[in-house]
């Protein structure tokens, strides 16, 4: 079985390259359904099957660049990115990645850095999660209290409309994003976006599981439009961060190069999938995305806390981790092809008629 | 003239917290740095030797065939890949845009 793994050339190490190839799809389903680069999964994926962290980093950002440029293609042909909100969000994303970078070297120095990035992933992920099933039952209870009038909620409408009371804010100059179909301060993208990449840079992950949530909650974006969005960006920084990690010698690009045959098929089958599920059923997809997420943190920062039982708790996160991609990927396949095959007997009927 | 004084303030307080980092960076020594070498003594493959003998000798180029590489192929693969999602006859240029 010798020829079912590869050696690496830059990092050394052998590697059993069909596991690259079912991460990157993996990971392209899961980032093309939700907009993430998914560092979170593709760093400790890398880590299991035996790349050194330095490197499992450094190959995550190169792939992470080249599927989400792959996935920003499609969902551009559906129509779901703004590259105007793209452009101005990543201005504030890089200044506030910056800041956070700098914060990080900061806690670094005095020794706190692993305890407070975790319990801050901790509480950030819950905010999140609470965000998510919070609007998803605030819209209910709209369609409820609509039923009641003999009406109907319009289909773009949220629970938690945030994004509009920010719209409203006339702090000039304003700015329209046509694709978006949000008008705003030029001032509201800008600030959002500090904000989620001084986050990012503290927490040290690319940004899109919390960008996402962003420009749907605070900016108003359809959820569509912002996964579109945040992959555009997503493509952007990885390769940013590809270039970086690759100057500092840290990027094995033989494996991210097997990785993006398979994110180029996952990729795919994510953003198609998007087409036959509506706004919310994304949000609550990624909600409960969100809670594996945390849980896999919070199992990580008990192995840290109680070095007895390090090995049990880190199993379990790594388990956590393996199964709540390979369950995701699993849902979005399942619902991508349900959809196709409602699409396509939809077409065939019309054509014996 | 004590909202100015204010303004002043938080301007100072503000700045204060950008540059704590910098200024706790500056008061520390460098460590080492690291150099990673990749071990071609074992490499057979012609291809992957000339990669990791470039890596060794400059990583500025190694860094930009990178960038070069990574969005080529990202955009081939795309094409590939779309090229065959075309072929099972879905429609891949409209989709419904509503939340619920």
């Amino acid at each position: 079985m010798d020829w079912l793994y590869m050696m690496m050339p830059i990092s050394g190490v052998n590697i059993f390259w069909p596991g690259l190839i079912i991460l990157g799809l993996g990971v392209g389903i899961i980032g093309g359904f939700f907009g993430l680069g998914g560092a979170w999964m593709v760093t400790p994926g890398l880590n299991i099957l035996g790349f050194p962290m330095a490197f499992a980093i450094g190959t995550d950002m190169a792939q992470m660049a080249g599927k989400s440029l792959i996935s920003t293609m499609r969902h551009g042909k559906f129509g779901n990115v703004d590259y105007l909100l793209g452009i101005v969000m990543l201005v504030g994303t890089i200044v506030g990645m910056e800041i956070g970078a700098q914060m990080i070297m900061w806690l670094e120095r005095i020794g706190q850095v692993d305890r407070v990035v975790r319990w801050m992933y901790v509480v950030l992920l819950t905010i999140i999660a609470w965000i998510v099933f919070g609007d998803v039952a605030k819209r209910r209870a709209k369609e409820r209290a609509a039923r009641e009038k003999n009406q109907e909620v319009d289909k773009l409408e949220s629970g938690f409309d945030w994004g509009k009371k920010l719209q409203a804010i006339r702090v000039p100059p304003m700015i329209h994003f046509k694709h978006a179909g949000v008008y705003c301060s030029f001032w509201l993208p800008i600030c959002v976006s500090l904000f989620t990449g001084w986050l990012a840079g503290i927490l040290g992950i690319g940004g899109g599981l919390i960008r996402m949530p962003a420009l749907v909650y605070l900016i108003g974006c359809p959820t569509h439009l912002a996964v579109g969005t945040d992959l555009f960006e997503v493509a952007i920084s990885g390769l940013y961060g590809a270039a970086s990690f690759t100057y500092k010698g840290r990027t094995e690009l033989l494996a991210a190069v097997i990785m993006l045959v398979g994110a180029s098929i996952g990729a795919q089958i994510g953003v198609v999938a998007t087409k036959y599920v509506k706004g919310y059923g994304i949000r609550i997809v990624f909600g409960l995305a969100v809670i594996g997420c945390l849980f896999s943190v919070l199992l990580r920062q008990l192995a840290s806390e109680v070095p007895s039982m390090r090995g049990l708790f880190t199993t379990l996160a790594t388990i956590d981790v393996l199964a709540l991609v390979s369950l995701t990927a699993i849902y979005i396949t399942y619902r991508m092809v349900k959809g196709a095959q409602a699409e396509l007997a939809a077409k065939k009927q019309a054509a014996g008629n | 003239m004590t909202k100015l004084r204010r303004l002043g303030a938080s301007a100072c307080a503000l700045s204060l917290a950008l540059l704590a980092p910098s200024l706790a960076m500056a008061a520390g020594g460098r460590g080492a740095p690291i150099a990673i070498v990749a071990d071609t003594r074992f490499i057979d493959n012609g291809l992957m030797h000339w990669w990791a003998q470039m890596y060794n000798e400059s990583h500025l180029a190694f860094a930009l065939m990178t960038m070069v590489i990574i969005p080529v192929l990202g955009c081939v693969l795309g094409f590939v890949a779309d090229f065959f999602m075309k072929m099972t006859g879905i429609d891949l240029g409209k989709r419904e845009l509503a939340e619920k």
